[in-house]
């Protein structure tokens, strides 16, 4: 049973995964674009973490259809949110990108260590 | 009347500086008239599109949220009217209509962020404005910018993040989104894993955008390479409004709902601000640089707000709520002050600056004026909220000795490192013999002025902030907003 529960929170636990693995992708790599990525995958940790939240069990897309009644359909507002949420994390990103890109040209570099070695 | 944000978003393009000028100014006399009609002593409340409260997005203006407005506004306002000189001098000219874009966007983000009674729609307000920080911080021609706004990104995204997984997990056990329902649902779950997980994240998430003591690293070099009208605007507000979100977020939501929490909560965030206040004014008395040296004593101040909220009381958000507003006025004059010896002198390394007060007579004096409120001078706005803050600690318990001993030291150093700015200033001989420094652009120097004088009139008379912060500590802890 206490394995069945810990196996129930399965989304969960691929959410703490994830999450973890971004942020330590942030913190431990040199590399200003790892960096980047990582924290691109530490935001999609929280994407999923909405989407799990938001589905009813047997529930479908929360579409209302002529002729279907009473269905269950799962609910759609964390997955507005997380639309909001996806596009912000995507200009983050290409905002971040952008500066990697001035730093390029500002340092010749992209290794942390060197920029700063570099002023 | 509570379209601040959209009558800023309204027209970012084009129009530069006169444009971004007069919105700023037009959501300033907003923030003006919604903050008499709060004194009027009713909250302010508009459902956007129409839906009512629970289920559509609200916005929502009580005392606590007019007076972080008036700050952001008024802050907003006051660098947009004295910009002009200083951006000319640091971004090229095709460049500026966008920079003027991502002001407005940032002061939109901002002052959304305070009216909004949503705490998702917090998060999209706090991006907004992060995001259009950051493009202002590296507009600049340092290239040093770069650097500290790629950590700042990587810091506030995480920041913003944590706060998303917060509100999500409160989200998953309350159903829904608007503060003020929030908590009147909560009681139903508390102390249940998921709300206490969310509770460490949020607070977690928007004390790293605030720049609390030991999350506070991105904020010196992000302050000091920023272009300086940038960083008046940054210093004097960007932070308060994660700080504000903080209080508001934890009074309305979690205190007195959990079990204990408001001993979890001045345990986490006490010592936070006592080493805060500590280490940052004493890193600040031997910084060299001008802008690092007040950044990073912005980092102290940030400690006082804090120990202030730490307290729960009734004194203790008043003082903290109060020095929010004062600390923006001081901050915002210093930094208004240093952008007009940055007009002629292109290092701002203390040692430059020697002998400046013989050729920019003005500007030096204002320096002064702010840096004396900044200390907590009496008369000066500092000293009313230092006051407070005193007063709030004794109040607390037996050890609230020990936070005096504190707050004391620590205006002690604000006085070492300020005096080091005056000797420099007035004492020194000129680092170089260069002729030919004059004062500052009248437009810069009027607004700073102003600023320097505001300090000394809210030190006389501070009613007006004084009630809007006794107002909202009242409200922040008889449990509606």
């Amino acid at each position: 049973m206490k394995l069945l529960d810990l196996l129930g929170y399965y989304n969960y636990w691929v959410f703490a995964v994830v999450l973890m693995v971004g942020l330590y992708a942030v913190i431990s790599k040199n590399n200003l674009i790892k960096k980047l990525i990582g924290l691109s995958i530490f935001q999609s940790a929280v994407f999923l973490l909405y989407i799990t939240m938001d589905k009813v069990e047997g529930g479908t897309a929360p579409i209302i259809q002529a002729g279907v009644e009473n269905q269950i359909f799962s609910n759609p507002l964390p997955q507005v949110l997380i639309l909001t949420a996806i596009v912000v994390g995507v200009s983050t990103l290409a905002l971040g990108l952008a500066i990697v890109v001035r730093i390029r040209e500002a340092y010749g570099t992209i290794e942390e260590h060197e920029i700063l070695g570099a002023d | 009347m509570l379209s601040a944000p959209l009558v800023v978003l309204l027209q970012p393009r084009g129009l530069a500086w006169a444009g971004a000028t007069a919105a700023g100014l037009v959501s300033f006399a907003i923030a003006v008239a919604l903050a008499m009609a709060v004194l009027g002593g009713e909250t302010q409340t508009y459902a956007m599109g129409g839906w009512p409260a629970p289920y559509g997005i609200a916005l929502a203006v009580d005392d606590f949220s007019a007076l972080v407005l008036l700050l952001v506004t008024g802050a907003g306002a006051a660098a947009l009217l004295a910009a002009r000189p200083s951006v000319d001098k640091q971004i090229e000219e095709e460049r500026q209509p966008l920079f003027y874009a991502a002001w407005l966007l940032g002061l939109a983000g901002l002052a959304g962020i305070v009216v909004s009674a949503d705490a998702f729609n917090i998060f999209v307000f706090m991006e907004i404005s992060s995001l259009a920080s950051y493009i202002l911080i590296a507009g600049g021609p340092d290239r040093r910018a770069l650097p500290a706004v790629f950590k700042y990104l990587i810091m506030g995204t995480i920041g913003a993040t944590f706060y998303l997984i917060g509100v999500g997990l409160v989200y998953m056990m309350t159903g829904t989104l608007n503060l003020a329902d929030m908590q009147a649902r909560i009681g139903d779950v508390v102390d249940l894993n998921p709300i206490l997980v969310a509770a460490g994240f949020i607070t977690i998430g928007l004390a790293l955008k605030a720049a609390v003591f030991p999350l506070h690293v991105w904020l010196p070099n992000a302050y000091t390479h920023a272009p300086h009208m940038v960083t008046v605007f940054l210093a004097a507000c960007a932070t308060k409004v994660a700080l504000y979100v903080l209080i508001r977020f934890d009074s309305m939501v979690f205190q007195d709902k959990l079990s204990d929490h408001v001993i979890q909560f001045a345990m986490f965030a006490m010592p936070l601000a006592v080493l805060g206040i500590l280490v940052a004014s004493a890193v600040a008395m031997f910084e060299g640089n001008l802008k690092r040296l007040l950044g990073t004593s912005s980092v102290a101040q940030i400690g006082y707000i804090l120990l202030g909220a730490s307290f729960v009381s009734q004194a203790g958000i008043t003082a903290g709520a109060m020095h929010m507003f004062n600390h923006a006025l001081a901050k915002g004059g210093l930094f208004l002050a240093v952008a007009c010896l940055a007009y002629h002198y292109r290092d701002l390394r203390l040692s430059q600056l020697g002998g400046a007060a013989a050729r920019m007579p003005w500007t030096c004096a204002a320096l002064v004026l702010c840096g004396l409120s900044l200390i907590g001078v009496p008369g000066t706005a500092g000293f009313i909220s230092k006051w407070l803050l005193i007063t709030a600690a004794l109040d607390a318990g037996p050890w609230g000795w020990t936070l005096v001993i504190v707050i004391l030291v620590s205006s002690l150093m604000a006085v070492v490192y300020v005096w080091r700015i005056v000797e420099t200033l007035y004492f020194q001989a000129p680092a170089t013999e260069e002729t030919g420094i004059v004062e500052a652009p009248l437009q810069l120097l009027l607004m700073t002025w102003l600023v320097a004088l505001l300090n000394i009139a809210f030190g006389l008379a501070p009613a007006i902030p004084l009630t809007l912060a006794e107002g909202s500590a009242a409200a922040l802890l008889g449990g509606m907003p």
